[in-house]
């Protein structure tokens, strides 16, 4: 897990094949990440600010279909 | 303007070896040196693919000429219901297409080569690749390969993974194909038609590839033609031709034209015959389509556009491989929505859900399919927006049981694993 | 006897978490959530029962490993069958904890091993709530008493429906529904048929090879209570409250 800081910026994206649509990831981190009319997630596109870091990290621990990443732009 | 890809033809059988000689000349065959020299005069043609999403195929040649053990993949699904194209080139111009696969073999440093292609044409392919004496020699190992069927069959990564043997199911990419492709190998995938294109490339050169055709894509592009004209099939045409021009090389509407459905079914409807828009990308995105594969179906009056809409979106929707979330919800809500509006059971919102909707499946898949349904429904409901609100109020109209006009072939759906 | 006891409460409430683990996994599918409980709490119930169950074993084996009454040795808890004391019940035992440490490391490591792993052993939690089951009534000396009875048919009620909701809710519902139920009916006719004869019947510690020593025979004070439970002819020995 990439807790070192980093200054560059990343972006948060849900592989659509891996998500089953559990929506964890909306209720942990309601600032970046919405639900769709059917329960799947709606990422918001742009770099991540860095004190919303820790909230997205702890999204994709908890994605139980290991969907949700945190990329490197 | 004479014909390029489709010389010699009409013809009853396919262009035989020596005849493509005399009308082309011999294949030229590009040795290592070479290999640059060839991308840069593809890159000064501005070939662009013609399998739909229309990449610039230099960059492809390129991304797999610089890494180890690359392959040739020739795209012959044409998994378009209303497109011909392909199935044309691969029986009728056979030599013409296995030039070009020889051609981007040695561009790109290829010894191996699948052509994946209806089982119907490969008696015909087995016989011209016979004929080859390049093919003999065993520079390049050929094999030809089945198609599966199901619309999403012709995405580049399901085609992958089709020949895998895990079915056609679109991947994600990245990876594309050129960094990781069939069995991780970097991969050219290239439709049929752009690899005619690169065998006359390579023998004529850039500058008498540009001298027909316009814009974005210059060049010759072949155009399946089909739906209320009176001469429906395949035709050769200069890249930019206005739209109405085009119906006109198919012997004209067959009925006054209500719209048209250009660029297959992840395309876009226009009103009438297209007038003011040509075959171009700049031109066909001011009306919110796009070239897409060459394919432009006429809707005459007889026919109902909403009856006809819904029946493709129900379609669309059940063609998707069901791996991705957005993708099957979202286009199947899509589909009962306009079914809904067709038969005169319209909810209060509809409308509204629509354009919600269309807007937020968009993007948000594995591959392009939801893209393309959505941008096809947007599109419709921009065209048929009288018509939809007279089937919201009244329900179906005298046209709705006519004879369809868009082909929805039932398949075996792909199942995700 | 503060160990023994230790050990009883202990082994028990394992079971209850492991239960309420299992029954939390089985109806995940349901995707059921409130606004006080959303996913992502359910969620973490189920992580942290299972990290619980551990815990509480931990202390179960310990407590029953430094109770000398009986010969169990620490290894005992994750190699089965080894054991002088009971070693077939005790063995399940052990079986059940390595099938549930497998499941809770590959959890805790999943980011590393990828989903089909992942789901490969998770699925042995179906196989470690049984064996566990069974291992507890098995080993307990005191199913008789009421209480450690009916907790057993609570934990089979609430794990036999929520494998019913996961098997309705399966890609062919109907058929693995069906299926599930006439398994559950298998095992419940087994359960059924073995325990009267088993762990409600008479003498029970000595078939199930208690060295002869732990039964009525030993005048120690520490042991004569426990003794009295598992010597005594059919009694729900209510005297253990």
């Amino acid at each position: 897990m990439s807790t070192q800081r980093q200054t560059s910026a990343q972006r948060v994206v849900v592989d659509p094949i891996a998500c089953t649509g559990h929506g964890m990831c909306a209720e942990l981190f309601p600032e970046w990440i919405g639900l769709d009319d059917w329960g799947y997630p709606i990422v918001q596109d742009g770099d991540l600010p860095d004190g919303l870091r820790r909230h997205a990290e702890r999204a994709v621990k908890a994605c139980p279909a290991l969907a949700l990443k945190l990329q490197r732009r | 303007m004479s014909y390029r890809l489709l010389a010699g033809l009409p013809a009853p059988t396919a262009i035989s070896l020596a005849e493509h000689i005399e009308l082309h000349g011999d294949v030229p065959l590009p040795s290592r040196t070479d290999r640059s020299a060839y991308i840069a005069e593809v890159e000064r043609a501005g070939l662009r693919g013609r399998g739909g999403a229309g990449f610039p195929t230099s960059v492809k040649l390129a991304a797999v000429a610089e890494r180890r053990r690359p392959m040739v993949v020739v795209n012959g699904v044409e998994s378009e219901p209303m497109s011909s194209k392909d199935r044309v080139l691969l029986e009728l111009v056979p030599h013409l297409v296995l030039d070009g696969a020889i051609v981007a073999a040695r561009i790109s440093g290829s010894r191996d080569c699948v052509i994946a292609a209806p089982a119907v044409t490969h008696p015909g392919l087995r016989r011209a690749i016979a004929e080859r004496r390049e093919l003999r020699k065993g520079h390049l190992q050929l094999k030809l390969a089945a198609t599966a069927p199901g619309y999403v069959a012709g995405e580049e990564t399901a085609l992958l993974s089709h020949l895998e043997g895990r079915g056609p199911l679109p991947r994600l990419t990245p990876p594309r194909p050129a960094e990781r492709g069939l069995r991780g190998r970097p991969t050219l995938v290239q439709n049929v038609e752009t690899l005619a294109q690169l065998a006359l490339i390579a023998r004529h050169g850039a500058d008498w590839f540009r001298s027909e055709g316009s814009g974005s894509r210059p060049g010759t592009t072949l155009v399946t033609i089909s739906g209320a004209v009176q001469r429906p099939g395949v035709y050769e045409v200069p890249t930019g031709i206005p739209l109405p021009l085009l119906l006109s090389h198919a012997g004209g509407q067959s009925e006054p034209t209500r719209a048209l459905l250009v660029g297959g079914y992840f395309g876009a409807w226009v009103d009438g015959t297209g007038e003011g828009l040509t075959l171009d990308d700049d031109s066909l995105r001011t009306a919110g389509a796009a070239g897409g594969a060459g394919i432009v179906v006429a809707l005459g009056q007889s026919s109902c556009p909403v009856a006809e809409t819904a029946r493709l979106a129900a379609w669309l929707a059940v063609q998707s491989a069901r791996q991705c979330g957005p993708c099957v919800h979202g286009l199947q809500a899509l589909a009962d929505l306009l079914i809904r509006v067709a038969s005169g059971r319209a909810v209060t919102g509809d409308r509204q859900r629509l354009d919600r909707w269309t807007a937020m499946i968009r993007g948000r898949g594995a591959c392009a399919h939801p893209d393309g349904a959505t941008r096809m429904i947007a599109s419709a409901a921009r065209v048929f927006d009288r018509e939809l609100a007279d089937h919201a109020r009244q329900g179906p109209c005298s046209s709705c049981q006519g004879i369809p006009i868009l082909s929805t072939p039932s398949t075996r759906t792909a199942m995700a694993a | 006897m503060a160990l023994w006891y230790s050990t009883r409460a202990t082994g028990a409430l394992s079971l209850v978490l492991l239960t309420a683990s299992v029954v939390l996994g089985a109806v995940d599918v349901t995707r059921w959530s409130s606004p006080r409980a959303p996913r992502f709490v359910i969620d973490a119930i189920h992580r942290t029962t299972s990290l619980l169950v551990v815990a509480f074993v931990l202390v179960h084996v310990i407590t029953a490993v430094l109770d000398s009454f009986a010969a169990i040795r620490l290894m005992d808890a994750v190699i089965p069958f080894a054991s002088r004391y009971r070693p077939v019940w005790l063995g399940l035992g052990a079986v059940a904890f390595d099938l549930v440490l497998a499941i809770v490391a590959t959890s805790l490591l999943r980011g590393r091993l990828g989903m089909r792993a992942w789901r490969a052993i998770h699925w042995l939690a179906y196989a470690s709530w049984p064996v566990a089951l069974v291992h507890g009534l098995g080993t307990g000396s005191d199913v008789r008493p009421g209480w450690m009875l009916w907790l057993s048919l609570v934990c089979i009620a609430a794990v036999a429906a929520a494998v019913l909701v996961r098997a309705a809710s399966a890609a062919a519902p109907t058929r693995a529904f069906a299926g599930t139920a006439a398994a559950l009916v298998v095992s419940g006719i087994g359960l059924l048929a073995w325990v009267p004869s088993g762990p409600l019947a008479s003498g029970w510690s000595e078939k199930s090879g208690t060295p002869k020593k732990l039964l009525g025979g030993t005048s120690s004070a520490r042991n004569s209570h426990a003794q009295q439970q598992r010597t005594t002819a059919p009694h729900r020995g209510a005297s253990t409250r």
